[in-house]
C-alpha cells in the first residue's frame, strides 16, 4: 500500500483546533439486538441538506447476539504525537469489538462512508488467543497502536480483565499490554494522560456478573467495581489504586481533559448503594501522586406510582439515576451527564473541575415516566450513550444500556432510539432537536461514533 | 573529502533537520507541554546528539568495511542496502514504537537515534561516504599507516560533526519559529510525506552510489 502525501485531514494536532473542524455528515451506531437476528453497525445520515437527513440509511449486519457495544477508529490525532509520529495513516477503519461475542470486525469506510464494508475479522478464538483475554470493550487509538480494552480472562467469566494491544496497520493482535498489574482484576474503560505519561482504567464486573442481568445479589454483597487504578504508560505498570468506597457500585466511563497540560478527568459511579444516586468525581494530580474527589450527587428519585416500577425495583421503591455514561466537550467546559434511569441529560459547566455549575436540564424517556419527544411521542428507556460533535454544539444520544440490562430496567419495551440536543455553547443549556429523532425498531442503540472524529474519540499530543 | 562531499553533509544535515520526526516537533511539544521556550531549547541538545551517534554507526561501520573490502563491491553493497530500505519504506510504512513524552536528556538521546537509525538517516550519507579517503590498511602505503589513519579519523569526525551541526541548527531554527510564531496548523497543511520523499531519497541515493563507481570521479 502506498502512503498519503499530507496527513489524514480528519487529524488536528490540539482540541482546539479539532473544534473549528467541519460538521459531521454521517454517524455510525451499535445496534445491538435480542431477537435472534443479527446484531448491525447502522449508518445514519447526518447531512442536513440530504433527503435522508436522521434516518438509518445502512446497515451492516454482524454476529447474532454479539452484543456490539463501544468502537473505535483505527487511527486518530493521536497519530500527530511527536514522539512516534505517523500522520500518513489514515482514519479509516472502524474497530469493533464483540462485547458478549468476543470477536472483533474491522469496517472500511473510506470507499462509501454511508456504506462500511466489513474487511476482517478476528473471531473470538483469536482474540482470546492473542490477547489472553475475553470480553473486549473500549477502542483507543495510540500513537504506537491500538489499544482494546476487555472484561475477564481468556477462557473464563472472571477476571484479571485488561488491555491489550492491536497493530494499527494490519490489525494484529501483539498481546496483553500490562507488565505489572499490582491489585487490577476489574476492567471496562480506560484513556490517558499522554502528556504525563499516565493511563487510567475502570471498574465494571466480570462476565458473570453482568450477563444474565445485572446480578442483585453481588451488588447487595458490593462486588461491583469501586476503584479506578493509575497507569505508568511507559512501564506498563499500575502506580496507585484509587478506591471511592465499596458503597459507590461500577465506576465506568472515564473522561480525562483534552488538552494534555491538564491533569484531571471525570469519571460516573453509577450506584450509590445508600440510596441509587449516581455520582461524578474529579481525577486529579496531586504532587507526585494522584487523588480522586466526588464534585457531583444526582439523587435518585421517588415514582409518581410504584407499582409502574420493573420487578427488578419494586420492592425498593426508588428510580435509581443510572449515570451510565457522560461526555466532555473539546474545550474541556461542558460535561454532559446521562441519567440512563431518571430520563434526563444534565449540563454542567466544569471549566473548574472542582466546582461544577449546572448549566442545562433536557428530560426523555425515564422508568415509569417516559417523557415524551417531540416528534415520537413518550419514549420508552432513557439517555445512555451520549456522543458530541467537535464544535460541542450537537448532542447525540440513544438509549440502550447492555441487552440483558435493558430487559431488567425497561421490560415493557427496550426498542432503540437516537436523538439530537442543540447546545447553547456561549452561555450553556441544550435543547432537544424536536425533528430528530432516529427509531431504530426492535433493534437496540448503542455507542455513536461521528465521521472524522468525536469528543470521545480522539487523543491530543498538543494544548 | 572534496567540496561536493561536505555540502553533501551539510545538506543532508538540513534535509534531516526539517524532518519534523528526527527532532524539532518533539522539542514544540515539549515546550508546549512545560509552557517554556527553555524546554524546546533543551530538547535540542540531546537530539542533536543521539542524531550524531546513529549517523557516528554508519561511519564507523562504513570506514571498517572500507579497510576489508574493495570500493567497488562496497558501493555495490551500500546501492542494493539503500535502494533496498527505500523500496521498503516506500510500501512498508512503519514508525519506531517509541512510548512517552515525560522524557529526560538520556531518554531524549535514545529517542533520536533510534529516530535517525530507524529511518535509515546514516545510510543516506552512503554516497558521500564513498568520496571519503580510503584508509591506510588497504592502500599498501603500510609505513605511513598510522598518520593516513589518524587523518582519516579527523575527516570523518568532522564530517560528522559538520552534518551534526547542520541538523542542529535547521531543526533549532523551525523549533523556535513554530513555537514562536507560526503554531501547530502548520502540521496540517505544510506537513507533506517526508518519509515518503525521504524513501525516494534513499532510493536516489542508491542509484548515485552505483553512478558514481562506474562514472565517478
Amino acid at each position: 500500500m502506498l502512503q498519503q502525501w499530507k496527513p489524514d485531514p480528519t487529524f488536528y494536532p490540539s482540541p482546539k483546533m479539532a473544534i473549528e473542524a467541519p460538521a459531521e455528515e454521517v454517524a455510525y451506531v451499535a445496534a445491538p439486538r435480542d431477537d435472534g437476528k443479527p446484531d448491525a453497525m447502522c449508518v445514519v445520515d447526518l447531512n442536513t441538506a440530504s433527503d435522508t437527513y436522521g434516518q438509518i440509511v445502512h446497515k451492516l449486519e454482524l454476529g447474532v447476539r454479539d452484543e456490539i457495544h463501544h468502537f473505535g477508529w483505527n487511527a486518530c490525532s493521536a497519530a500527530l504525537c511527536p514522539y512516534a509520529p505517523h500522520p500518513y495513516i489514515e482514519r479509516r477503519y472502524l474497530v469493533v469489538p464483540a462485547l458478549r461475542g468476543s470477536s472483533i470486525y474491522i469496517l472500511d469506510v473510506k470507499e462509501d462512508p454511508k456504506a462500511p464494508k466489513l474487511i476482517k475479522t478476528l473471531d473470538a478464538n483469536e482474540v482470546e488467543s492473542r490477547s489472553g483475554y475475553t470480553r473486549p470493550h473500549t477502542v483507543h487509538c495510540g500513537p504506537e497502536g491500538i489499544y482494546v480494552s476487555a472484561l475477564a480472562s481468556a477462557g473464563s467469566e472472571e477476571g484479571p480483565g485488561g488491555i491489550f494491544l492491536m497493530d494499527h496497520y494490519n490489525f494484529n493482535i501483539l498481546g496483553q499490554w500490562e507488565v505489572e498489574r499490582g491489585p487490577q482484576s476489574l476492567s471496562y474503560d480506560f484513556w490517558w494522560h499522554l502528556g504525563y505519561d499516565i493511563a487510567v482504567t475502570s471498574e465494571w464486573g466480570t462476565p458473570a456478573m453482568i450477563e444474565n442481568g445485572v446480578s442483585l445479589e453481588d451488588l447487595g454483597e458490593r462486588k461491583f467495581g469501586h476503584k479506578i487504578h493509575i497507569w505508568d504508560i511507559r512501564h506498563r505498570k499500575n502506580i496507585q489504586t484509587l478506591d471511592l468506597g465499596e458503597d459507590y457500585q461500577m465506576i465506568l466511563e472515564l473522561r480525562p481533559a483534552h488538552d494534555p497540560t491538564k491533569a484531571y478527568g471525570f469519571v460516573n459511579a453509577v450506584l450509590n448503594m445508600n440510596d441509587l444516586s449516581s455520582s461524578i468525581w474529579t481525577w486529579y494530580k496531586d504532587g507526585d501522586d494522584w487523588g480522586i474527589q466526588k464534585i457531583i450527587d444526582i439523587p435518585a428519585q421517588v415514582p409518581e406510582n410504584p407499582d409502574d416500577l420493573p420487578p427488578a425495583l419494586k420492592d425498593i421503591g426508588m428510580i435509581p439515576t443510572l449515570v451510565t455514561d457522560h461526555i466532555l466537550s473539546l474545550d474541556d467546559r461542558f460535561l454532559y451527564v446521562s441519567c440512563w434511569g431518571t430520563g434526563e441529560m444534565l449540563q454542567y459547566d466544569v471549566s473548574d473541575p472542582f466546582n461544577p455549575k449546572h448549566t442545562g436540564t433536557l428530560e426523555i424517556g425515564g422508568i415509569t415516566k417516559s417523557h415524551p419527544h417531540p416528534a415520537a411521542g413518550p419514549v420508552s428507556g432513557g439517555p445512555q450513550m451520549v456522543e458530541l460533535s467537535r464544535d460541542g454544539k450537537r448532542l447525540y444520544f440513544t438509549n440502550s444500556l447492555y441487552v440483558a440490562w435493558d430487559n431488567q430496567f425497561y421490560p415493557d419495551n427496550a426498542n432503540g432510539w437516537m436523538v439530537k440536543a442543540d447546545v447553547n455553547v456561549e452561555d450553556g443549556g441544550l435543547e432537544l432537536d424536536p425533528d430528530f429523532f432516529v427509531d431504530f425498531g426492535e433493534s437496540r442503540a448503542h455507542q455513536i461514533r461521528l465521521q472524522g472524529g468525536d469528543s470521545s474519540s480522539d487523543t491530543f499530543c498538543y494544548p | 573529502m572534496d567540496t561536493i562531499s561536505w555540502w553533501g553533509m551539510l545538506g543532508l544535515g538540513a534535509f534531516h533537520g526539517i524532518n519534523p520526526g528526527m527532532g524539532w516537533l518533539f522539542a514544540v511539544a515539549l515546550g508546549m507541554q512545560e509552557k517554556r521556550r527553555s524546554a524546546v531549547i533543551g530538547a535540542l541538545f540531546p537530539m542533536a546528539l543521539g542524531h550524531a551517534i546513529s549517523i557516528g554507526v554508519v561511519v564507523l561501520v562504513f570506514a571498517l568495511a572500507q579497510q576489508q573490502i574493495s570500493k567497488n563491491v562496497l558501493g555495490i553493497a551500500c546501492a542494493v542496502i539503500l535502494f533496498g530500505f527505500g523500496l521498503y519504506k516506500l510500501f512498508r510504512a512503519r514508525h519506531p514504537k517509541w512510548v512517552g513524552m515525560r522524557v529526560n536528556f538520556k531518554d531524549l538521546t535514545i529517542w533520536s537515534f533510534l529516530m535517525a537509525s530507524a529511518h535509515g538517516a546514516g545510510l543516506m550519507l552512503a554516497p558521500l561516504l564513498l568520496r571519503m579517503p580510503v584508509a591506510a590498511a588497504h592502500s599498501g602505503h603500510t609505513h605511513h599507516a598510522s598518520e593516513t589513519m589518524t587523518d582519516s579519523t579527523a575527516v570523518l569526525l568532522s564530517a560528522i560533526g559538520v552534518h551534526t551541526l547542520s541538523f542542529f541548527v535547521v531543526t533549532g531554527i523551525v523549533a523556535i519559529v513554530v513555537y514562536e510564531v507560526v503554531g501547530l496548523a502548520l502540521l496540517r497543511k505544510a506537513w507533506f510525506n517526508l518519509d515518503l520523499l525521504w524513501s525516494i531519497a534513499l532510493m536516489i541515493a542508491g542509484v548515485v552510489t552505483v553512478g558514481m563507481l562506474f562514472w565517478g570521479h
